[in-house]
């Protein structure tokens, strides 16, 4: 591929302060921390664009708040990774691309990106209890589910390999010209790995379609974003390789919604890649076995009594006039969905037998 | 309708727990994510959360109980929704639970005990070089090259990437020509990042296109080693079919000539020990041909293992066109009755050496070239057996774990009738290559070994 000239958006220029400015100016919302002059302006949301967002929220919520009850149960075996708290990062992302022509990635904590892509709750969850109806028949499991009809592509398990795998689908967005951009989606944990670093190199080289989402929900298993990264302002990680980065509140779904429309004009145009780090927060443990000492329960309470991101737009949503029962008719709605899907995925029987020599390879030699 | 609260089950091996605590009494008003009680387990101790919202009607476990099985129903609770779905959907989860216990875990399932990997298929021929076909002579390299250049030229999404091979015209030069041809679209210089650009290729892949990533050897393969085999050989199975990765990952492995510990290996082990890779490692120019082609069109992954010594020798190729060889396939390529010698990649041209010698002391020697290292073609290896009774296998890499191993194995299981001798292994020294001349020699296999071997196993 041409190594074309690099320069070729303006947004790129401005060198980049040394230092964040340490701290927030008071109209906190309008300061956007970014790099290259990145803006990351505040969605304003059509009252019914809101209830979408908050019904998706709801909904991954209430799919994981199930996982867990069905791992209890031991329905679900093996490693379980919930998104909980994080629902807004990937609703607003989602929301903003074109289904069918971009295409996503992610790591294992991969149930909600799923459900925002619009993939059938039922098959996501019966994939979860490893039955022969789930997205991968059962072979896949929490952490490997893909679909490719819905631009998909895992569900990947090593932490970080997901970034130049989604470089690779970036490179292949533009060696074919379809116009499609990737969401490469990946944890502060993944963000110091070293191929991380060599697929922002070659990203930038190449000016690949692509945008790095880093959701930083703070903790690498048990390891604080501070104990684990020399530069911890997440959204330079790119400077070296002169990808402009922005940081935007991950717990404000229209904060999200509004600085990826930013970017994804940035991207399309033909600007390469862009880094953006979504300052977010898992409730839950790492995965369901990890006990979770590493922070006190006051942290995560606290966390969720101010940021949550389904009780914040739902207090927008009242202000704009929703009625309370609308709400709560749309969780009984979402309830019902997560209900039927865990019912569909007990109910669904195990692969065949005979799966299990299927589908290592495609052709027979 | 009563919520059943269960002991949970809080990592993947978890049986039973102590249920150290209760945070609520009968009659508390609880809602999704309080806590509920403190479990220990002999490796954490962790909160129970509820999930639902209500009022807990009966504790039935005691704080303190220790050895509390998972599902033991711990409490009950009122849901605040007298639809109460959660009820019956605890109980869909509890009766679906009964069912799996009922099970007995340690009797083995008949049908588990009958699943057995599908019979190989009958594998096609090579193609029949029709009487009258020029042969013409060209190198290792330039087969290779040639594969890809006609490859790229009839299907737009086979690109080359990897380090030098565009304007530097490949390390090795390999890839000579392919940039002129081709331009910079599909011929790509990489960084030197094998692992990032493994990656990228395989992204690329499962994207739609077709790449032939090039690792200057397949020593700095190794840290690309997991997006070659987690990423590139797995996702198809993962996804139940879903999700392709036609890429080629090629370049010379084993070992060159005096360049040390680091840069002197032979991977075909490794790589053949993976399901959902194909590995192929070819010796003579027409192989090296038809089977990159073969590679480039195969919708699976392929570990391609070239040889850097190989790349100059020349060979007599037939001229046809589109000349594709079937993967999966050995090649005899020396018939004899006495018995047989089993080899790949340079391992080919020592063994027909030794055979050429022992013809002379009257030892008819047959050699089989395996080509493809995975999927095995063990319908060649064992009809050669039942027909010599005897074989030597010849691999330059390490004995421990090798493809010679595997080769023994096959014998022993489903050959075991037909052996007259011992299958002997003749491999490289089991050590590091070392760099002295005379070390390098004495850890590498060679002709006088192979024949050493071979008359042992005649008892000769």
């Amino acid at each position: 591929m041409a190594k074309s000239p690099r320069k070729t958006t303006p947004v790129k220029k401005p060198a980049a302060p040394k230092r964040a400015p340490a701290k927030a100016p008071a109209e906190a919302k309008a300061t956007v921390h970014s790099t290259g002059g990145l803006k990351a302006p505040i969605y304003s949301a059509t009252k019914a664009e809101m209830m979408d967002f908050y019904e998706q929220m709801l909904l991954i919520r209430r799919f994981e708040e199930k996982a867990g009850q069905l791992y209890g149960l031991g329905l679900i075996g093996g490693f379980c990774h919930l998104y909980i708290g994080q629902e807004a990062v990937v609703t607003g992302l989602q929301s903003a691309i074109s289904p069918g022509k971009d295409s996503v990635i992610t790591g294992y904590r991969d149930h909600g990106h799923m459900l925002a892509c619009g993939i059938d709750p039922k098959i996501v969850m019966a994939e979860l209890t490893g039955r022969a109806s789930g997205i991968s028949k059962g072979k896949g499991g929490s952490m490997h589910m893909f679909s490719v009809e819905h631009g998909f592509y895992g569900g990947h398990g090593i932490v970080g390999a997901q970034v130049s795998l989604g470089t690779g689908l970036a490179f292949a967005h533009k060696y074919k010209g379809d116009g499609g951009v990737c969401l490469a989606y990946f944890g502060d944990g993944a963000s110091n790995q070293g191929q991380v670093y060599e697929s922002f190199n070659m990203a930038e080289l190449w000016q690949l379609p692509v945008i790095f989402v880093i959701e930083n929900n703070q903790y690498a298993m048990g390891t604080s974003v501070n104990r684990s990264s020399a530069e911890d302002q997440l959204y330079r990680r790119g400077e070296s390789f002169r990808i402009p980065g922005v940081q935007v509140d991950g717990m404000d779904v229209l904060a999200v919604r509004g600085a990826v429309e930013e970017v994804l004009k940035d991207v399309r145009s033909g600007g390469g890649p862009v880094l953006m780090e979504l300052k977010t927060y898992r409730y839950r443990g790492h995965s369901m076995s990890d006990p979770a000492k590493y922070r006190s329960r006051d942290e995560v309470q606290d966390v969720r009594e101010k940021s949550d991101p389904i009780e914040r737009l739902k207090v927008a949503l009242l202000k704009q006039g929703v009625k309370e029962e609308d709400l709560k008719a749309l969780d009984k709605k979402v309830r019902k969905i997560v209900v039927d899907a865990a019912d569909f995925a007990e109910a669904s029987p195990e692969p065949e037998l005979s799966e299990l020599y299927t589908n290592v390879l495609v052709e027979q030699y | 309708m009563a919520i059943q609260l269960k002991m949970p089950a809080l990592s993947p091996t978890m049986e039973e727990g102590t249920l150290a605590k209760w945070f609520v009494k009968e009659g508390d008003e609880v809602s999704s994510g309080d806590i509920l009680a403190e479990i220990e387990t002999d490796k954490a101790t962790m909160e129970f959360e509820a999930v639902d919202e209500g009022v807990i009607t009966k504790i039935l476990i005691a704080a303190g109980t220790d050895e509390v099985a998972v599902g033991t129903v711990i409490a009950e609770m009122a849901g605040e929704d007298e639809e109460a779905s959660p009820a019956a959907d605890a109980e869909a989860a509890s009766a679906s639970q009964d069912e799996a216990e009922a099970e007995p875990a340690n009797e083995a399932d008949p049908d588990i005990m009958n699943v057995a990997p599908p019979a190989p298929i009958s594998r096609a021929d090579d193609p029949s070089v029709p009487a009258g076909t020029e042969l013409v002579s060209i190198t290792v390299r330039e087969a290779l090259r040639d594969a890809m250049a006609e490859e790229m030229r009839k299907d737009g999404t086979i690109f080359v990437m990897g380090e030098e091979v565009a304007e530097y015209q490949g390390a090795y030069k390999v890839t000579q020509g392919l940039f002129e041809e081709f331009g910079p679209k599909r011929v790509i210089d990489t960084p030197i990042t094998e692992h990032g650009f493994a990656g990228i290729g395989a992204g690329a892949a499962m994207g739609g296109l077709k790449p032939v990533v090039e690792f200057m050897t397949f020593n700095f393969a190794m840290q690309a080693i997991d997006q070659i085999i987690n990423s590139a050989a797995k996702t198809n199975y993962m996804s139940g079919g879903q999700m392709r990765c036609p890429i080629v990952f090629r370049g010379p492995n084993g070992a060159a000539s005096r360049v040390g510990a680091q840069h002197s290996q032979n991977y075909a082990p490794w790589y053949a020990a993976v399901p959902g890779l194909i590995v192929i490692a070819p010796y003579d120019a027409a192989d090296a041909k038809g089977l990159l082609k073969a590679a480039i069109q195969s919708p699976d992954p392929v570990v391609f293992l070239e040889n850097e010594l190989l790349y100059g020798r020349a060979f007599e190729i037939p001229q046809i066109d589109d000349y594709t060889l079937p993967i999966g396939k050995a090649r005899i390529m020396r018939e004899g009755s006495d018995v047989t010698i089993v080899s790949y990649s340079i391992g080919v041209g020592m063994a027909l050496e030794a055979a050429d010698t022992l013809a002379g002391e009257g030892i008819e020697v047959e050699v089989i070239d395996l080509r493809t290292l995975r999927p095995l073609d063990t319908e060649t290896v064992l009809k050669s057996l039942s027909k010599t009774n005897r074989m030597v296998v010849a691999e330059e890499g390490w004995p421990v774990c090798s493809i010679a191993s595997e080769i023994i194995a096959l014998c022993m299981e489903q050959g075991f009738d037909d052996l007259d001798a011992p299958v002997t292994r003749v491999t490289n020294e089991d050590v590091p290559l070392p760099y002295a001349a005379n070390l390098e020699k004495a850890a590498l296999i060679d002709v006088p070994r192979i024949i050493a071997a071979v008359q042992k196993v005649c008892y000769k």
